[in-house]
């Protein structure tokens, strides 16, 4: 066990969990990281490219290296951070990208063909024989890239969403963010601070320093303590804010039960919306390392995570106690970690500093000028060779801890583009003046990183942005603290001929780097993309600048002009899940349920989905085996008798005002305002472009008073635009509009024996053919006394009415018309004999609407008036649209068993099937049980001068061949005999 | 993004659908002898500029206004909302 004394773990409380089926025992308080390395468990997984084995190098997100599955089943999540889990007990978790077991991992072979598999390799290589792209090459890389695998279940958990809106959002809750979050706090401004960790501190946790002479740990929790207490203030730990979007808004993930074995009765992860007045951006720094032969073997990691683990989680990450640990760094901090370790009775065996005129800063070994040229140890470090005063020695260690001076975590403050500027001085990208609106800067993430140096800043920045917010001063004193030395040299990477890990996810070395100067791939984002530095999951937090840095040594350029890397969302990789919320499954998308919905469900019917309504399909009675035979004998009850459908779903637009006429002359193609009250009018609109979109009828029920219905699809895209062409082109007009669409229940009731239907709910009006023609409406009373709209339209070509009543007693009546009609044999119909009926009747729909189709199209030309303008009157007559001579036909199979598919396109026999001989296509097709054989109506060239004419209906998808005769559209009544 | 409603305060930007250009407010007169040339540039040609731009906003899902946003393409910075028909009534 490497576990020492101290640290801010539950002894008292011991979990078990096991890693690859191994059982192990950690601490309420551990990591999943820290937990193995008290186990001892140094090789955690294998990398990306050349499957080499790797521990963990951080102690915090940055983690490149230690990527695990967690959990099992259902709820297994590939590609999490070892580094950032914390331990529950019965956690399980396995270790990913090896073929076999990690000890022995097949493809470890990679490693061997590394020459191979340089920068650019995927650019170069595969190229041929083009044969091989599908079929051999995609197959294998696609088996070999990615990481960790999917349980290809359903995602278990729920998910949530949430709003807040403070004063001022703390982004990071260590020195800085603690100290402006209590200024805020106590000015009585509304303050959210939000920390990725589980517990807050930042790194005051780790670095185990004194505040006010005391622990820094315990200034933290009395002020913790104090911010918990006070009503203005939501703390939020576990919370990642993960981007910076415009006027102050986030994007943050809470996990709320990450830390549980499962969330019981919680939600997994809430994904956050904070809109807030100002930000204070207090999210530390990520220390970088020093590229050197073999930097990448385990038990090489991030000096300040040394730290981090003795100090906050009381382990060692060395193999074993004896072994000593080597310190490589070319700053001070290298040196804090060696004060750490010795007061912690680590062996230690020193320091190695490249600096020349380094010092011990206590009493251990510091190789001055000094670098790590190599390592040993297959599984793990066994030994460090040091380059010391022009000797090269190996020397036995068991853990290696590298410090290349800290990365100001700038991430947020350049997510609205704004780039970093270099500071030669700390040599880090510190946040220029150009942070999204309302965000400030403070402490390690703008360079100011000792515990004093944060503090201060924390106060300084808190007093700004309260003073811009409008709250009065504060005092709070400042905390007296340390001032920890920060000194630093530019000495980048360790040249060898070996490689030399930059970014160890994608497993990017120096060599790579030098490859693609050589290949000329030197702007920043050239390298990156040839090589594929910083793309991995951990968007190379602990590579770009190293990387950025060796760049500008090849070209010969300073670091600035070699390019800065900016940072996009998210911060750290978010789930799916929780951005999907509880919008998953049947949430995904509203469900608007038709009036008669309930009826329609204790009838049997079959539902299809119609955008977000849920629409009866069709009507299974009992013996019917296939959908089709429901169909036939829907369509054929309302030929022959009545049959009753909820037509609801069709959009209403509820226009009224004196200047009514007017405006809908306008928005319809064909005049409306000649309409008479009591009257109904089919109508085309056009888009300004001259193509049809949307067709329905407009009814006028009274001098100013008229009600639009549209198609399903389009209720909400042709209210947009009437809205558009009373607001923005006609504001003179009197005239205002609502959607109704909701609010009236219509039922269709179609069919020779309708009236008959009808004429025992109508309360007094006279629906007789003389008093009530085609084409006639009137609000009338039904069922005593209810109001209701009657429309006498037909979409069937029946004898047919449409009857809105109010939303509410649309269920009511629809069992009211099956009660009444039960002698007259009526029937209820659904979305697929409505098809079947129009189909039959040559009646368009969205299929035949396309948005590249004309009135013209649909033999309905005459329809666009020429005697007013109305939108996209002008443009239906330019010469394009107006030479179009396809016209909408029917087509007939010429053996009747044939099938006709909606969608095949039509050729002449004996020519290529191939778009230079393409005619046409078919639009809609069903079976018609009226004539006996399926039918298609479709859109042919000259379609009106070819009746009679052969045709192949050709779905190559299908390898289909339908030979078709061209009909007219109207299978039924083509005289319109029956609907009047 | 949040827009500023003339009329109903700040909201944020997903209550909205965008259209565009707003100079879609400027549609053509008909009955001019250059009407379809006219039509033509109205319906396809949009200015598409990297910086200040005047665009069409509604509000599907609030009070059904259109508004005419004035906002930096660079910066999402909103410089002006006015209510469409204000803009319409008066004429640009």
């Amino acid at each position: 066990m490497s576990r020492i004394q101290g640290g801010l773990i539950n002894r008292d409380k011991p979990l078990n969990f096991t890693f690859n089926g191994k059982s192990f025992r950690g601490f309420e308080g551990d990591t999943l990281a820290s937990a193995l390395w008290a186990n001892d468990v140094q090789l955690i997984g294998r990398s990306f490219k050349y499957h080499r084995p790797r521990g963990i190098y951080s102690a915090g997100s940055e983690e490149p290296n230690a990527l695990v599955e967690l959990r099992s089943g259902a709820r297994q999540e590939p590609n999490t951070r070892a580094t950032v889990v914390e331990l529950f007990e019965g956690l399980s978790a396995k270790s990913q990208n090896h073929v076999g077991s990690l000890d022995h991992d097949v493809l470890a072979l990679n490693d061997l063909f590394s020459p191979f598999l340089s920068a650019g390799f995927y650019y170069k290589t595969f190229m041929w024989p083009r044969a091989f792209w599908e079929k051999v090459y995609e197959p294998a890389i696609r088996r070999a890239a990615g990481l960790g695998s999917l349980s290809m279940e359903a995602d278990p958990d729920a998910y949530d969403r949430g709003y807040l809106h403070p004063d001022l959002l703390v982004i990071g809750a260590g020195a800085a963010g603690l100290m402006a979050a209590l200024m805020a706090a106590r000015a009585g401004a509304e303050v959210v601070v939000a920390d990725d960790d589980s517990r807050m501190g930042g790194r005051l946790l780790a670095e185990g320093g004194l505040i006010d002479d005391a622990p820094a740990v315990d200034w933290v929790e009395t002020v913790l303590a104090e911010l918990g207490s006070l009503p203005n203030v939501r703390m939020m730990p576990r919370t990642t804010v993960f981007g910076a979007y415009d006027h102050g808004i986030f994007g943050a993930v809470e996990r709320v039960a990450d830390h549980l074995a499962t969330p019981e009765d919680r939600v997994r992860q809430t994904l956050w919306r904070i809109t807030a007045k100002a930000s204070i951006l207090a999210t530390g720094a990520t220390e970088r390392h020093i590229p050197f032969a073999d930097n990448d073997r385990p038990g090489i990691l991030l000096s300040g995570a040394v730290r981090a683990y003795a100090n906050r989680w009381a382990v060692v990450p060395h193999r074993r106690n004896d072994a000593p640990i080597a310190i490589f760094t070319n700053n001070d901090d290298g040196h804090r970690t060696a004060q750490s370790l010795l007061q912690k009775d680590v062996p230690l065996l020193g320091v190695v500093d490249a600096r020349s005129d380094a010092e011990s800063h206590g009493d251990y070994k510091t190789f001055s000028g000094a670098t790590v040229t190599g390592t040993r140890g297959r599984k793990g470090i066994r030994a460090v060779q040091i380059a010391h005063n022009g000797q090269r020695n190996w020397l036995p260690c068991g853990g290696l801890a590298v410090s290349g001076g800290w990365n100001p975590n700038v991430h947020l403050a350049s997510h609205h583009r704004g780039r970093p500027r270099w500071d030669e001085a700390k040599l880090a990208f510190v946040p220029d003046e150009n942070a999204p609106k309302g965000m400030f800067i403070a402490g390690a993430a703008r360079g100011q990183g000792s515990t004093k140096e944060a503090l201060a800043d924390g106060q300084r920045i808190a007093m700004t942005v309260l003073d811009q917010l409008g709250f009065g001063p504060v005092n709070v004193p400042l905390p007296v603290a340390e001032d920890e030395a920060g000194d630093i040299a530019p000495i980048w990477h360790v040249p060898s001929s070996k490689r030399a890990w930059v970014d160890f996810q994608n497993d990017v070395t120096v060599k790579d780097i030098k490859l693609a100067h050589q290949e000329n791939m030197r702007p920043v984002e050239h390298l990156k993309r040839w090589t594929t530095l910083g793309m991995a999951t951990d968007q190379g937090k602990t590579s770009n600048v190293t990387a950025l840095a060796v760049m500008a040594e090849l070209t010969g350029q300073t670091l600035p002009e070699t390019g800065t890397t900016i940072f996009r969302p998210p911060y750290t990789p978010v789930s799916m899940g929780v951005l999907g919320g509880g919008d998953t499954g049947a949430h995904f998308r509203p469900r608007r349920l038709t009036p008669s919905d309930t009826w329609a469900k204790t009838q049997g019917a079959v539902f299809v989905e119609a955008g977000q309504w849920m629409r009866a399909q069709y009507f299974p009675r009992s013996g019917e085996t296939h959908w089709r035979q429901t169909v036939d004998r829907e369509a054929l009850a309302v030929r022959s008798g009545v049959g009753i459908c909820d037509v609801t779903t069709l959009g209403k637009i509820d226009v009224q005002g004196a200047d009514a006429g007017e405006f809908l002359n306008r928005v319809y193609a064909n005049m409306m305002g000649t309409l008479k009250v009591g009257m109904v009018r089919y109508g085309l609109m056009l888009r300004e472009d001259g193509h049809l979109y949307d067709d329905g009828t407009c009814a006028r029920l009274a001098e100013q008073h008229y009600v639009v219905t549209t198609t399903t699809a389009n209720a909400g895209i042709v209210y947009q635009r009437m809205e558009f062409a009373r607001q923005c082109l006609w504001p003179e007009l009197d005239v205002t509009l609502i959607s109704t669409t909701d609010a009236w229940a219509q039922i269709a009731v179609a069919g020779p024996k309708s009236r008959a239907l009808l004429e025992r709910l109508v309360d007094d009006a006279d629906i007789s053919n003389e008093a009530f023609p085609f084409m006639a409406c009137q609000e009338v009373t039904v069922c005593n006394g209810l109001r209701a709209r009657l429309f006498r339209i037909s979409f069937s070509g029946e004898l047919a009415y449409e009857l809105a009543v109010p939303a509410r007693y649309g269920n009511a009546l629809m069992e009211r018309l099956m009660e009444q009609g039960q002698d007259l044999g009526v029937t209820p119909y659904g979305t697929e004999t409505l098809g079947v009926l129009r189909i039959e009747k040559g009646h368009a729909t969205g299929n035949e609407l396309t948005g590249q189709t004309t009135a013209a199209m649909l033999g309905l030309g005459k329809m666009v008036s020429v005697k007013k303008d109305s939108i996209g009157a002008v443009m239906s007559r330019r010469e394009g649209l107006a030479a179009d001579k396809r016209r909408l036909v029917g087509f007939e199979p010429i053996d009747a068993a044939d099938p006709i598919t909606a969608g095949a396109h039509l050729i002449k026999p004996g020519e290529a099937m191939d778009l230079a001989h393409d005619q046409g296509w078919i639009t809609s097709a069903a079976y018609s049980p009226h004539v006996g054989s399926a039918i298609g109506i479709g859109y042919l060239e000259e379609g009106d001068q070819r009746m009679g004419e052969e045709l192949i209906a050709a779905n190559p998808l299908e390898g289909q061949n339908i030979p078709v005769r061209v009909v007219s559209a109207h299978f039924i009544d083509p005289k319109g005999e029956r609907l009047r | 993004m949040l827009i500023p409603h003339p009329l109903l305060g700040p909201r944020d930007a997903q209550e909205f659908t965008y259209l565009g250009d707003a100079s879609l407010l400027n549609r053509p007169d008909p009955d001019a002898p250059n009407a379809l040339e006219a039509f033509c540039d109205y319906v396809f040609l949009r200015d598409n500029p990297a910086g200040v731009h005047c665009e069409l906003w509604f509000h599907e899902q609030g009070d059904r206004s259109w508004l005419v946003v004035t906002r930096n393409t660079l910066t999402h910075e909103i410089l002006d909302v006015e209510l469409a028909t204000d803009v319409a009534r008066r004429g640009t």
